[in-house]
């Protein structure tokens, strides 16, 4: 006790050896602390890092999960996803709002609770769910909400609502996990769960050249498994052959894609089969220092994380001459995020990982080039190093046994929505949506999101498409809905959240999703016109092509891919008007501000 | 044949293109041959008379009645054009678009430096057409043909455009003639 917060930014800064590419933990240290980040702290940690207040400033701003103003010392988070709202998330949002009373944004008077939305927090297959602090709360009803808010009020800590509600399957119930979130996995498949003897794979690999590693994850055509596909043998080729004193491996642990959960599923249970997949490229590359960067609403998994890498050192699988390897050093870190979608894309996460805002970068140079603190950088993600250990552990061709032409091995598919087995399915890649459907049990569906918000909208017509990157490339994101949902709906959410996510960098980007929202919305109450249509796909082109990283390039494909596949539900929306009126203008309404200020006259008819 | 029938009208607008209008000088003459004129400024005629060819629109809509002329104008003509960048996209009168309404007229009517009103109240009276929460430039409104750009667009611009729209032909406007500003 006594600790000023300059004190305590003192000595955490001191802990973080003053390195200004630590300023993100540093902000999360005094978040964590103090529940918000003062005028003070910024001060104090400008001042104790060497960078100017502006970018401190910046920083907090910039993170959802950094606040400048007083957070309750619980933060109820409750997720607002698309599905999460299928789920009934407005029926547990609007039980938090009576049981707090207060409204969402606010923070109770006793300081006790503050009531949030936030995007996807990555449990779609158990909506709607909620973050308490670092805790999840999954599955929620009113009911649950009341109770909750009940024991908090009682014991004021997060984890007792855990242990009222009781853990999840498998490795959530680990001391160091305690979550009461389900695994859901549906359907195992031999690759990523399949038995797995930590160090096994590594051993192969260190009986081997690094090139002789890279060129056997060449032979077993390994894509990135992060939706983008680009072949992993020749990232790690690039970053190999960059010039550079130092190389790092930085795992996307940043799932943020909403609708996807399935390296959440991979960090509980396969977490030694990604670390050794890390390690492995490592030594492909020549790095010897690795980060996990692991999104903010998995921070429940950060102990256990740990524990697994503590592990691996104590085995000799991490740390100096690695199983017995001479020379080969390699270290892993794990860096939390602060709740920022844009972070999963490469450049940005390196931003992020440099303790910056996590603005993404201009391209070239390429992160295998000039990456982290410039230097040379392969950036995986999850299940694709968990593919990596498996090639180097049963060999390229048992790999690519499965899959299709040009899409070698498996995929896991995060399925949500409205199915009757939502949950994690390894499937070999090449399968049609229509199997998948069948899979978890979704014969009725009417519409289907592959590939997340970024991805594209299927309709009835397109199930015979295959699930691989000839064809529908995705992440992993399967979203279902059934006829009565509406597509325009769906369309709306995932505009609200690309604008919320936007870093606002870029003018298309930061402007454009905007002015797509609004049309759609027009549409939506039914005042759209006919040319609205050919308005929405101009305008989503241009923010297609002149924004600056994937975030705009692919925002506008909700609007796009529904034009094309459900171009009859716009159709029926608009209207030809007959006198030249525009129907998106409403006179009455535009005249309410003006009739409010003047004193309320009489609305007179219509000439 | 009866001749072509043209209408024009000035809504949040400063009669600055009504003026670039009147630039063309002597043409003014050869006009009056050209066409005639229905409900205008020009001719101070404050009703239609009938359907009419071309309308000018100058300005956008700040108010209640703005939207009742311009509704009236896509009701009477053929093709109408938005000339000049307040009609185009509200222009200078549109700089208030960034502050509440009430604001606005709170500034003008109760708290400005230079004014006096006894009763400190927003006037309310029948006669003044109430404002709309923000002024929106005319295609917003109502569909609009053609966008004639300039503050104002030169005369020579307009002489072109009104002659290619009389005649029926597309208004191909060289260079030179196209101010954005």
């Amino acid at each position: 006790m006594g600790e000023s917060v300059g004190d305590f930014v003192r000595r955490v800064s001191h802990e973080l050896g003053r390195n200004r590419s630590r300023l993100l933990e540093l902000a999360r240290a005094v978040q964590e602390r103090y529940r918000y980040v003062s005028p003070e702290a910024m001060d104090a940690m400008a001042r104790s890092m060497g960078v100017p207040r502006v970018e401190v400033e910046g920083l907090v701003s910039f993170y959802a999960f950094l606040s400048d103003r007083p957070q309750g010392r619980i933060v109820i988070r409750l997720s607002d996803n698309v599905i999460d709202e299928m789920k009934g998330a407005a029926r547990v949002g609007a039980a938090f709002q009576e049981a707090l009373g207060i409204g969402f944004g606010q923070t109770t008077a006793d300081g006790l609770f503050t009531l949030e939305w936030t995007p996807c927090i990555g449990m779609s297959d158990q909506a709607p769910a909620a973050l308490i602090n670092h805790v999840v709360a999954t599955q929620l009803s009113s009911d649950s909400a009341r109770r909750i808010v009940e024991i908090l009020r009682q014991d004021g800590s997060p984890e007792k609502v855990v242990r009222a509600f009781g853990f999840g399957d498998g490795n959530n119930g680990h001391d160091l996990v305690r979550a009461m979130v389900h695994n859901n996995i549906r359907q195992p498949g031999r690759v990523i769960f399949g038995h797995m003897a930590p160090g096994e794979a590594l051993s192969k690999a260190l009986a081997m050249s690094p090139v002789e590693v890279i060129r056997d994850v060449k032979t077993a055509r390994l894509r990135g498994r992060g939706g983008a596909g680009f072949p992993t043998g020749m990232k790690w080729d690039f970053t190999r052959a960059a010039e550079g004193q130092r190389r790092y491996v930085i795992c996307n642990a940043d799932e943020g894609e909403p609708g996807t959960f399935k390296d959440r599923v991979i960090l509980t249970e396969r977490p030694d089969l990604m670390i050794e997949g890390m390690t492995i490229a490592a030594y492909a590359v020549g790095a010897e220092m690795g980060i996990i960067y692991l999104r903010a609403e998995y921070a429940y998994l950060r102990a256990f994380l740990e524990h697994v890498l503590e592990g691996r050192r104590r085995q000799g699988l991490l740390g100096r001459d690695i199983a017995g390897k001479k020379g080969f050093h390699f270290d892993i870190r794990i860096q939390l995020g602060a709740g920022a979608y844009v972070c999963g894309e490469e450049t940005a996460l390196i931003s992020s990982c440099e303790g910056d805002r996590g603005d993404p970068k201009d391209r070239p140079p390429f992160p295998t080039d000039k990456g982290l603190l410039s230097h040379p950088t392969t950036v995986n993600n999850v299940e694709t190093l968990c593919c990596v250990a498996r090639i180097l552990e049963h060999g390229p061709g048992w790999f690519s046994e499965e899959g299709s032409s040009q899409s070698a091995g498996p995929k896991l598919l995060s399925i949500s929505g409205d199915c009757a087995r939502p949950g994690v399915y390894e499937v070999p890649f090449g399968i049609t949506l229509a199997e998948v459907l069948r899979l978890c049990g979704a014969e009725d569906a009417a519409a289907v999101q592959v590939g997340g918000p970024s991805g594209q909208m299927v309709g009835r017509e397109g199930f015979g498409r295959r699930i691989c990157y000839e064809d529908l490339s995705t992440g992993g994101a399967v979203m279902v809905f059934d006829g009565s949902r509406d597509v325009l709906w769906i369309v709306n959410k995932f505009l609200d959240f690309f604008i919320e996510e936007s870093c606002g960098y870029c003018t298309p980007c930061r402007v454009g999703n905007v002015l797509m929202r609004e049309r759609v919305q027009r549409i939506r109450a039914g005042r759209g016109e006919p040319s609205d249509l050919d308005y929405l796909r101009r305008l989503a082109q241009t923010v297609k092509t002149a924004s600056r990283c994937g975030l705009g390039q692919t925002s506008p494909n909700p609007v796009l891919t529904t034009l094309d596949n459900f171009r009859g539900v716009y159709q029926s929306r608009v209207q030809q008007p007959t006198d030249g009126r525009r129907p998106a203008f409403d006179l009455e309404a535009a005249l309410v501000e003006a009739r409010a200020a003047t004193g309320a006259r009489p609305a007179v008819t219509p000439g | 044949m009866a001749k072509p029938k043209i209408a024009t009208t000035s809504l949040a607008g400063c009669f600055g293109c009504h003026m670039s209008i009147l630039d063309i000088d002597e043409r003014i003459l050869e006009l009056g041959q050209l066409v005639e004129f229905d409900k205008s400024p020009i001719n101070d005629l404050k009703r239609f008379r009938g359907p009419v060819d071309v309308g000018l629109i100058e300005g956008g809509c700040c108010n209640e009645e703005n939207v009742r002329v311009l509704q009236d104008f896509r009701r009477h003509c053929r093709v109408l054009v938005s000339l000049g960048d307040c009609a185009i996209m509200g222009g200078v009168p549109a700089l208030r678009n960034m502050i509440p309404l009430k604001e606005c007229l709170e500034e003008a009517f109760c708290h400005g430096v230079t004014l006096h009103n006894t009763n400190g109240r927003i006037p309310n009276d029948a006669e003044i057409p109430l404002l709309l929460d923000k002024v929106y430039p005319c295609h917003e409104v109502v569909k609009i043909d053609c966008f004639l750009p300039g503050c104002p667009p030169s005369a020579d611009a307009i002489w072109e455009a009104l002659l290619a729209l009389l005649h029926g032909k597309p208004v191909e406007l060289p260079y030179e003639l196209i101010k954005y500003d």
